[in-house]
Parts: structure tokens; sequence; C-alpha cells
């Protein structure tokens, strides 16, 4: 018994007798700096310590044996190591290898720009595209603000470095979109059918876009639509073209929702005010429906679905070019119906599952009359008159599927792969002195690889193939697209990116011969960017080729080829001026194509040597109210007079001549007035939108008359737009869904 | 003997527990004597670090994580960086999800750290941010008010809030006073549960209420 008390007793005095070991050491990253504020740890115990700004670091620790020192910081993997601890001090050189990070990685940003609201630095948000004052709530004309874009005023679509608007392309969730504007009228742009609010993440890219996407010679803006809404609320709006509304329901569980909103738009108060060049004897009157519905099929997986059915219709009466009496009068009438469903999960052992289903159909019925002074039908048996009494009813459907899958592969290298199937039916009747019907249907497929390597978080390449085929050409393809990037310093890097793109020729071409193969293009980017929170500088030079444009004269054939260059800067500074926020871009373009009826090859005239925007915007505080500013630049256009010569069986240029310089000063003001109340149940948004403010002239292209006499600009129908709306919302702080829902 | 010998190894079990529980409150309060000095002064990674480490080591005690939370997410609230603030938010969410894992279910105080993580979410880029991150930030601090009526120190952030909006958006020096008086009455008749129970908040109360003046 004694002898166990003194066992006892010698066993708790060993406990208090202890000597004290010094750790320390030095910490570094692979690159040999020093790694600053890491924890160094001994297992299990309280013993240890934070590095220092030099990487050093000591303390003592009483514990004794074989112990394990545990290092981590923050981006970088966790370090163990064994020791032994005696009671002579320890010394370690340690080094620390970077942890791949999504956020700090190098991404390829060769070609694209990206907007979106992940945590993620990037260029643009959603809400900058929809607070760019020249915008008027149209996701392509704020991308028009940025490098790389023309200000093409008479038609729509993007026209990327010398591309033509029909050269790019825009996708939704995944898939092609085929009618993504409003379908054209001659000599005035339309506008995109789609709410920028339908989207929380936008891809511009002006060139060397990924093998998940093709059918773009120039460029693909790529969209990608909204989650679940963040509460249920309801929403109105009135505004001088026209009034909405719409309900979105949340569940209470928060993992469904579903949504319809209807606007409807007139413009005939709008043009009783505001004069138009044209006679309007149609007045456009646009009615907008759309449904939609998004789950959570788990954790990680979301079904979404949205469609919307659209009826708009508008006549309008202009001067006839070749008389002095004569009117054409145009009338369109469309209908267009378009579904998106696509559902994205997350599956187990890093591989990610996403794939998309779309339907479009548009109807478009056009005709054009030639009238008298009195607005009476006139017909005139000999060109060019004979041609002008015209009508068209065109049909076109899209039906695509596709899936993609993506493996994550040790952090964030990945491979994805996957494949598309497209069906193209397209209708086209058309009228004038004959009836001609062209039925188009193409099986369009397509298969592709990617994979993002990433050699290290500082450098990463991507490379990707696409295989397609068409089987209205009956043709088949294969392209490369590689891109590389390089991570300089903290916050600079260098892109460069090559790839060859693939486009079928127009429905149009195709429907006078299917002897037609596919366009190309190919791109070579190189890029600089440096990117803070607070400052953006981007500069990037391209060359493309082009090569197998689609000519029309002399003989409808392949034979086209072209050329484009040039060098981008962009500048976005939001530290500079206290609360203003402001972007500068700047493109400088050369190049010249031979295509459709050109004599040869010219510089296009949808090609402006230099562009400019500057887009600034401030929110002051004490009024509640946004100003938004953007001022566009672009020099002279060409503009041709081409005549052929049946003599010669040439196409020649009869007159040509450069358009003067286009100018556009737009603002635009947004009050909220009910901002910063975080419990308000209902939340309002007034909009002023005036386009054009100095009244400046645009003058887009020219026009000839059949005989090369008379030769008339073509502008805009009005020279200044105003818009004033307000839009509330209940329920739910909608700030920005509220602004300009359906301009 | 076999009786005694039970007896003295539950004596010696018991005086090791109380030994290590003894170096645990103390290297707590060691370490959060720390706390209000780095305010001034800098040295929050230390504390996030060390924190940790007495974590790690007890395994079943939810206040060594709070407070690394706690450090962690004032290193991102105070430092000028605002580009290195997601990291640190990040990182001070999984601590405080590792507290609330221990705890058994989050409690006031780790909702309070919540609304902190959430604040520094968004002082990244308040304009675009304010409306995900504003709203999550003054739910959490509901939250912990629910929780505990008595905690102060969301009535205190809720001031802090008010103190930082702009008047226009109903904030102010003049709105924010009244709460910053409610949150020191309250601060007044708070009781911590133990010595290392949280109990920050009271002087940057009374730091801000004579900022209002």
């Amino acid at each position: 018994m004694r002898r166990l008390i003194l066992l006892c007793c010698l066993f708790i005095g060993s406990l208090s007798v202890v000597g004290q070991t010094t750790v320390s050491g030095k910490l570094r990253d692979n690159r040999g700096k020093p790694v600053v504020g890491a924890s160094i740890a001994i297992k299990d115990s309280y013993d240890g310590a934070t590095s220092d700004s030099l990487g050093m670091f000591r303390f003592t620790t009483e514990e004794k044996g074989e112990k394990l020192l545990m290092i981590s910081s923050i981006g970088f993997n966790p370090l163990e190591k064994n020791l032994v601890l005696t009671d002579k001090p320890v010394e370690l050189d340690l080094q620390l290898k970077e942890s791949p990070n999504e956020l700090k990685a190098v991404v390829v940003t060769a070609g694209s720009f990206e907007a979106s609201d992940a945590k993620r630095t990037t260029v643009l948000n959603s809400i900058d595209i929809v607070t760019t004052a020249s915008a008027n709530a149209d996701v392509t004309a704020a991308i028009r603000t940025l490098p790389g874009t023309q200000q093409v005023g008479e038609k729509e679509g993007l026209f990327i470095r010398g591309g033509s608007g029909e050269e790019a392309r825009v996708f939704i969730d995944g898939t092609l979109v085929n009618n993504f504007f409003y379908s054209s009228v001659p000599d005035i742009a339309q506008r995109g059918r789609f709410s920028p609010f339908l989207f929380k993440g936008t891809i511009f890219s002006s060139g060397g876009y990924s093998a998940l996407y093709g059918q773009a010679l120039s460029g693909a803006l790529i969209l990608e639509t909204i989650d679940l809404p963040e509460r249920s609320s309801a929403n109105l709006g009135i505004g001088s073209v026209g009034f909405s509304g719409g309900y979105q329901h949340l569940n209470k569980k928060k993992t469904a929702s579903w949504g319809a909103n209807y606007a409807y738009s007139n413009l005939l108060p709008y043009f009783e005010l505001v004069k138009q060049r044209v006679d309007y004897f149609k007045v456009p009157v646009y009615h907008y429906a759309d449904a939609n519905f998004r789950v959570k099929t788990s954790k990680t997986g979301i079904l979404k679905f949205y469609g919307t059915l659209q009826l708009n219709q508008l006549g309008l009466r202009s001067a006839d070019i070749d008389s002095l009496t004569l009117k054409n009068a145009f009338s369109l009438k469309n209908h267009n119906f378009y579904g998106n469903l696509s559902w994205k999960e997350k599956l187990a052992r890093n591989w990610k599952f996403f794939t998309g289903a779309s339907y479009s159909n548009n109807r478009d019925q056009l005709a054009n009359e030639l009238q008298d002074q009195d607005d009476k039908p006139v017909d005139i048996d000999y060109l060019p008159y004979k041609a002008k009494n015209y009508s068209g009813d065109i049909s076109t459907n899209l039906a695509q599927v596709k899936s993609v899958l993506e493996k994550k592969l040790n952090g964030i290298s990945a491979i994805r792969f996957g494949g598309e199937y497209l069906y193209f039916h397209d209708d086209i009747q058309f009228s004038d002195s004959t009836s001609r019907q062209a039925i188009l249907d193409d099986h369009f497929k397509a298969a592709f690889a990617e994979a993002d390597i990433y050699i290290t978080n500082n450098l990463a390449a991507k490379l990707g193939g696409r295989l397609e085929h068409s089987s209205i050409l009956d043709k088949t393809n294969i392209v490369p697209r590689v891109s590389l990037a390089y991570k300089l310093a903290e916050k600079g890097q260098v892109s460069l990116a090559y790839g060859i793109f693939y486009q079928k020729p127009e429905r149009n071409q195709l429907a006078i011969s299917r002897l037609l193969n596919y366009t190309r293009a190919t791109h070579f980017i190189a890029n600089y960017q440096k990117l803070t929170p607070t400052r953006t500088f981007r500069l990037e030079a391209f060359y493309k080729k082009y090569a197998d444009l689609v000519k029309v004269s002399p003989q409808l054939n392949n034979s086209g080829y072209g050329y484009a260059k040039g060098i981008e800067l962009f500048w976005r500074d939001k530290k500079t001026f206290k609360g203003v926020d402001y972007w500068i871009s700047y493109s400088f373009l050369d190049t010249k194509r031979d295509y459709l009826n050109y004599p040869f090859s010219l510089q296009p005239n949808f090609a402006a040597n230099h562009t400019a925007s500057v887009v600034l915007k401030k929110f002051v505080t004490k009024l509640k109210t946004q100003f938004n500013a953007s001022y566009s630049f672009a020099t002279g256009r060409p503009y041709y007079d081409f005549r052929y010569n049946s003599s010669d069986n040439k196409v020649e240029i009869a007159d040509q001549g450069k358009t003067i310089s286009f100018n556009n000063l737009s603002l635009s003001v947004n009050y909220l007035p009910s901002i910063g109340k975080t419990n308000a149940k209902r939340f309002t948004v007034w909009v002023l939108s005036v386009s054009n403010v100095l009244n400046q002239k645009q003058i887009y292209n020219y026009n000839y008359s059949y005989n090369g006499l008379n030769k008339r600009a073509v502008v805009p129908p009005a020279n200044q737009f105003f818009y004033l709306g307000c839009f509330i919302s209940f329920g739910v702080d909608r700030t920005e869904d509220a602004i300009n829902n359906n301009l | 003997m076999k009786k005694i010998f039970f007896l003295f190894a539950l004596m010696l079990a018991f005086a090791a527990g109380f030994a290590q529980s003894e170096k645990y409150a103390g290297a707590m309060k060691a370490q959060i004597a720390k706390i209000e000095p780095a305010v001034q002064n800098g040295g929050f990674t230390d504390l996030v670090n060390s924190f940790e480490r007495i974590g790690d080591a007890e395994k079943n005690q939810w206040l060594p994580y709070y407070y690394a939370a706690y450090c962690q997410v004032m290193s991102a609230l105070i430092g000028t960086d605002k580009s290195k603030s997601d990291a640190l938010a990040d990182r001070a969410d999984q601590l405080i999800s590792k507290a609330e894992t221990i705890a058994g279910a989050p409690n006031s105080e780790t909702h309070v750290i919540r609304s902190m993580i959430a604040t520094a979410h968004l002082t990244v880029d308040p304009q675009s941010r304010w409306q995900q991150y504003g709203q999550e930030s003054a739910a959490f601090l509901e939250k912990a008010k629910q929780l505990d009526p008595t905690n102060p120190r969301p009535v205190y952030l809720e001031g802090q809030s008010k103190f930082y909006t702009p008047e226009a958006f109903g904030g102010g020096k003049a709105t924010a006073a009244p709460v910053f008086e409610k949150a020191l009455t309250m601060f007044d008749a708070f009781k911590p549960a133990s010595e290392i129970a949280p109990a920050w908040g009271k002087s940057a109360t009374q730091y801000f209420l004579s900022q209002c003046k």
C-alpha cells in the first residue's frame, strides 16, 4: 500500500518535471517566397505559432517524444511533419505547395469578357449591363460598349471584329438561340427579345471561344439564366411604351419556384409625341408572355424551364428611292415561341452533368407594297418596280438537345465532353412576280471534348476539339481550339488563344443552292489583363483569317475570303473618382473581305476602323438616384454602290464613299425611393432615359436607286429616343429586376 | 486493495481532468485578453491560429473555434485589401461551422459571427452585393436576437450597421444612437456564462455612441 502511494507520488511528480523544446524555422512557397500568417501547430496540443512577415516562426513546447507538426495557411495545401521532441532545439526549413484554387487560379481571358455575380472578380456584372445608359435594357446594346464590337444601327446583331451580324451567335443555358433578336425590318436595327433580368451570367466572347460551342465565325454571347428567386413577389410596370405585370412564387422550403409574366407594348402614344421619319401605318405592337419553373433536384442540382410566346406586328411606309412620287409600305407580323429546359447536377466522384433541350418556332409574315401618293397600291410591270411588290412567309424551327459531362481532376483541372443534336426545319415561301418555296431540313450533330489543364495555379491550358456534321451540306468538319494563360504577378496575366471556326451558309443562300460548304475563320488572339477589384486593364490583339466565305455574284459558291486584325483596349476604374464607376473601350480594326456581291476584297460596310465608348455611372446616395451616361464614337464606315455589268458578267463599284463619323451620348437616371428600407413591402424604381442627347446627326449607310442616280442616307427613324417608366415590385426587393423590365 | 486502487485511479483522473480544464481556461483567458489590443494593433491571424490550436486539441469545446472565427472575420473586416476578404470570410465560415457542430446547434453567439461574415462579403463590393449579403447579415442578427433576447451583441452590430448606412437609406448617427444606448444597457445587465464566454462589444458600443454625439 505504502509502496503504491509512493509510486503514485512519483508519477504525479514526474508530470510537473518538464523540459522545454524550442521549435523554429522558415516557411516558403514553391517559388521561394515567404509564407506569411501560416499556422504551425503540434497536433493535440496548444503549442504552436504563426509565421511572421519573413515566413519565420518560433515557439516552445513541453511536449515530448514523437509528435506530428501541422502547418496550414489559406491558399496552400496543409503539410504534416513528424518530429521527435527531446530537449534539443528543432530547426526546420519547410516548403508549402499552393493549393489549386478556382478563385485564385489564372483564367483564360483571351477573347472573352465574363459578367457574373459569382465571387470571382469579373470585368462586368449583371447590374452593369442593366445600368448602361445606352442599353435601354437590351443585353446586346450593353455589350456594344465593350471592345471588339461595332456601332451598327441599321441592322440587328453583334458585329464583332470585322464579322457580320450573322456571324455571332447567342446561346442560352448552353443551347443555340435561333431568333435572339426581333425580326429584321429594312434599315432599322431590332432589339433582343430577352430581358437582361432573365440572366445571372453573361460571357461575351469576341473570338477564340470554347469547343463546347460552334457555328459562329466571329463570336458568341453565352447567357445563363437565373436560379430560384429569393422570395415570392409580384411586379407591375408602366412606361412610355407599355405596361407589364408578373408573379414569381417560391415554395416555403425554398426548393422550387414558378412564375409568369406578361408585357404589352404599343408605340402609338410615343409616336404621337415624338415624330418619326417613317410613317407607321401599323404602329408597332408587342405582346410578350413567359412562364418559368425552377426546381432544386438535390443540394447541387437544378432543373430550369423558361418558355416565352411573343406576337408582334408593325407596318411602315417610306419614300421609294427610284421615283419621286411612289412609296414602299412594308409590314411584318411575327410569332415566336421559345422554350428551354435544362438540368444540372453534381454526381459522385467529381463528375458533373448538364443537359439542355430547347425548341423554337418563329414565323415572319412580311409584305411590301408599292403605293402612290394616296397610299393606293400600284402595279408596275418592269424593273425595278416589278420586284417591289412582294410577300414572304418564313417559318423557322429549331429543336435541339445538348449534354455535357465534366470530371474534375486533382483540384481544378477538368475534362468535359459531350454532344449536341440540332434539327433545323425552315420553310421559306416568297412571291413577287413569281412564287417560290424552299424547305430546308438540317440534322446537325456535333461532338466535343475539352480539357482544362492547370500545370500550376499560374499556368493553365485549355485544349479542345469539335467534330461537326451537317446533313444539308453533307459535310463533316473537325476543329481544334487551344488557349493558354499565364499569371505574371498577383493580378496581371497573359493569355493566348487559337481556334478554327466553321459556320453554315445562311438559309436564304441554302435555299438557292445546297452545293455550298461551311464558311471558315481562323483566330489568333493575344491578351494581357490586369484585374483588381476596383480596376481593370485589358489589351488584346487579334488576327483573323476568313476562307470559303459565300459569294453570290458572279456565281453562288464558297470562293470568298478575307482577314481582320486589330488592337483593343479596355479600362475600368471604380477607384480614382469617389463614387464614380467608369469604363473606356477602344477598338482598332483593319479588315477586308471578298464576299456576297463584292467585286474584290473590300472593307465591308459594317466595319469602322476606330470605335470607342465611355460608360459612366454614379449613385448619389442623398438623392437615392443613379446617374448613368455613355458616349460612343466610331469613325465613318465605307459604303458602296455595287453595279452588275451583264456584258462582262462582273460586279463593279459605281460609287463609294465613307459615312460621317458616328456619335451618340446617352443618359439615364434611375430613382429608387425605397432603397435601403430593409423591410419594405414595396419596391419602386423610376427610369428615365434619353439617347442621342446632343441630337447629333447619325448616318449608317447609303442606299442607291436602281439607276444609280439617286443616293439616300440610311438614318435612324428618329434622332432620339426617350423613355420614362415606373416599376413596382411587391413582397421582395428586386431593385435591378424592376428597372426597364419591358422597355 | 482493489477498492483503494480504484478510488485512487478515479482521483487521479479527476485531478488530471481538473488540471486539463484549468489549462484550457487559462490558455483561453490568455488569448481572449489579446483580442482587444489586436483591434488597435493587428495580430488577428496569430489569434486565429492560437484559438484553432486549442480547438483542435480540445475537440469538444466550441468556444475556441468560435473565437477563431471571430478573429478571422475581424481580420477581414478591418483589413484594407478587400480582395482578400472573401477568402478570409470563407475561412471564418468554416471555423464557425465547426463551432456549431461541436455546440450541437447554432446559438445566438454563432449567429452574430455569421452576420459579421456576411458583412465581410458585403464590403468587397457593396453596390452589387448589398442585395444578397445585406439581407443575409440582417437576417442572422434577427435570429441571434430571437435565440437570446438578452444578448447585447446583435443589438450593438445592428447599431453599427445603422451607423454606417447613409441617412438617405434610413441610417445615420441619429438613428444609430438609441440602438447603441439600448445595447449599452443590455451590456450592463448581461452576465457571461463563464469567464471565457463571449463578452466583447461593450467598449466598442461606448466608442460608437461617443461618435454619434
